[in-house]
């Protein structure tokens, strides 16, 4: 494929199915540690209600309203669940299903109701995202990447995961020792002075962060996937937690790469005659590679392992 | 006369929690509707060492948390070394319940140890190789050198529990706190462990240990402490360790044949 093609049509979704994929990953290492996982499948739903709300509040299909719309949902959804844990007594995972599940069916039911025919919002936008329609049309080519012109005329999504990428790194390079300390040992932890309830709490709202950024350009079903299945594999990979970080973002990678070109290309490759989602493809691919660790990763059985 | 002596053994007691290396006073913890722990004092003697003894479910590993702040307490407060907690954390050691971490996390041994440099390295500092030498001369004192590569899960019980005290020992403390460091461990490991801790106490440092075999106090501790939600006595094991004393915090969960073949002090 010719730079004149590729750059506009593929470059910018690429990069952007890419930054997302690890942006999510990054954090998703700490939350599958903690056990909870499901934080990530729960703020990518509520997202809905939210960015729904946002919408019919402001009446136009922006960026900034739905993603603030998407963070007060979120955290609204963080408030809840810590109160059904409480009152009711129930167990987290528990709290946080019911809460993602009922939020996201308000937000489907909202979402029904509102006249949204004329402008690109529907449940399936929120579950695939529109990455495929995320291009360049300033490109010509290669030359472009030192164009101003055409630079301007990349889309905004590619900038704001950018930046959230950008963010998400420099907290976790900041509090590198504090998030390993108080996730393997938050007793000890809290015994040297570290605030525990501070740092988890600011995971989950990078997390937060992540997920919705991630979400208005892909969709939940990349967020949900990466959250997950690069931290999962990489944790089959490696005993050391700096490098399963490092295999999380390769495997978030290969799962944004591999599953854009073979939704794109495969079916055409098969004899069918329509690419399919990417989103729904980068998120299977992550699936496939997962289960690729869990028959073939060198730490997948963990309690005998070899010494090395 | 009488109002003069008052006052100096008012003098006397205040110095004794003012320098003590933890004291505690008036401890309440609830986790639900029952207290764990009800209006707890206790003033550790500096130099020694001391267990807390007490049935399941005492509170024992609750007080121990709640003087460090681990878990917020209903009412009470902890000075350590006459001061208050948050002033002092360089000087405490905390080795939490070998059980309450996930040993599958994935980390190298001397990583673990690493943790105990935290106050010395703080967020971004670089990892010099003093730091790595201090991290591995603690797992030699606890003779765990050879295992500073291994992943954590590939440990046995008592090796756990062993690179948990090289982690205390990294921190440099003088105030050691340690919840149940002989539970689940290979008698090995408990002598090795019980060395480590005669070796602090030679070195003038302060030992406090939640401690469940009976059997071993007189061996082990110079000082108990014997506690059942409420505190029911503390002191010299020659002088607190006493039936009486047994009896009133174990109930009748401990058995009058059992009692007979403890060491205890008269009273």
């Amino acid at each position: 494929m010719s730079g004149a093609e590729f750059v506009p049509l593929s470059l910018t979704p690429l990069l952007i199915g890419v930054f997302s994929a690890i942006a999510c990953a990054l954090p998703g290492n700490f939350l599958v540690l903690r056990r909870q996982a499901l934080i990530g499948d729960a703020i990518s739903h509520v997202v809905l209600p939210g960015i729904v709300v946002a919408f019919l509040v402001t009446g136009v299909v922006s960026a900034w309203p739905m993603m603030i719309g998407a963070a007060l949902a979120s955290l609204v959804a963080v408030g809840l669940i810590e109160a059904i844990r409480r009152l009711g007594k129930i167990e987290p995972g528990a709290a946080m299903g019911v809460t993602f599940t009922a939020m996201f069916a308000g937000g489907v039911l909202l979402l029904e109701q509102t006249d949204t025919s004329s402008v690109h919002l529907d449940v399936e936008h929120a579950l695939y995202g529109n990455l495929e329609s995320l291009i360049w049309l300033d490109a010509i080519g290669w030359e472009s990447l030192l164009d101003a012109s055409a630079l301007a005329g990349l889309p905004d999504e590619l900038l704001r995961i950018f930046m959230t990428l950008i963010g998400v790194c420099l907290f976790i390079g900041l509090f590198w020792r504090p998030l390993k300390v108080s996730t393997f040992d938050p007793g000890f932890a809290e015994a040297l002075g570290m605030r525990t309830g501070l740092i988890g709490l600011s995971l989950v709202v990078v997390a937060a962060v992540a997920a919705v950024a991630a979400f208005d350009a892909v969709g939940s079903i990349i967020v949900i996937a990466m959250f997950i299945c690069p931290p999962a594999a990489a944790r089959m990979m490696t005993n050391q937690l700096g490098k399963q970080i490092g295999w999380s973002v390769v495997f978030a990678m290969l799962s944004a790469i591999l599953g854009y070109v073979l939704a794109g290309y495969g079916p055409l490759w098969l004899g069918a005659n329509h690419a399919v989602s990417a989103a729904g493809m980068i998120a299977t691919i992550s699936g496939l590679l997962l289960a690729l660790a869990a028959i073939a990763g060198p730490c997948r059985h963990r309690s005998g392992a070899p010494a090395h | 006369m009488t109002v003069a002596l008052a006052t100096e053994q008012g003098i006397a007691a205040v110095d004794l929690i003012a320098e003590s290396p933890l004291a505690i006073r008036g401890m309440t913890v609830s986790y639900g509707e029952k207290p764990a722990v009800f209006s707890v004092d206790m003033t550790v003697a500096e130099g020694a060492m001391t267990a807390i003894i007490g049935p399941n479910g005492a509170g024992k590993s609750t007080l121990l948390k709640a003087a460090l702040g681990v878990i917020k307490p209903l009412a009470g407060q902890a000075t350590v070394f006459g001061a208050s907690l948050k002033t002092q954390r360089a000087r405490i050691a905390y080795v939490p319940q070998r059980a309450s971490v996930d040993w599958d996390f994935p980390t190298r041994v001397l990583d673990v140890v690493m943790m105990g440099l935290y106050r010395e390295l703080g967020l971004l500092r670089r990892v010099r190789a003093h730091h790595i030498d201090k991290a591995t001369d603690c797992l030699d004192r606890v003779g765990m050198a050879d295992f500073a590569d291994r992943q954590i899960g590939q440990l046995s019980g008592g090796q756990q529990q062993r690179v948990f005290l090289a982690r205390a020992l990294a921190q440099g403390a003088d105030l050691y706190l340690l919840d149940e460091p002989f539970a689940g461990v290979d008698a090995a490991t408990e002598k090795a462990i019980i060395s480590v801790l005669k070796s602090l106490i030679d070195e003038g440092k302060t030992v406090v240990a939640v401690h469940h075999d009976l059997a071993t106090v007189t061996e082990y501790f110079d000082h108990v402490f014997l506690i059942n939600t409420r505190k029911v006595a503390e002191g010299p094991v020659s002088e607190a360790f006493t039936s009486g004393n047994l009896i009133a915090a174990y109930g009748g969960r401990l058995a009058t044949a059992q009692i007979d073949q403890l060491d205890l002090a008269a009273g």
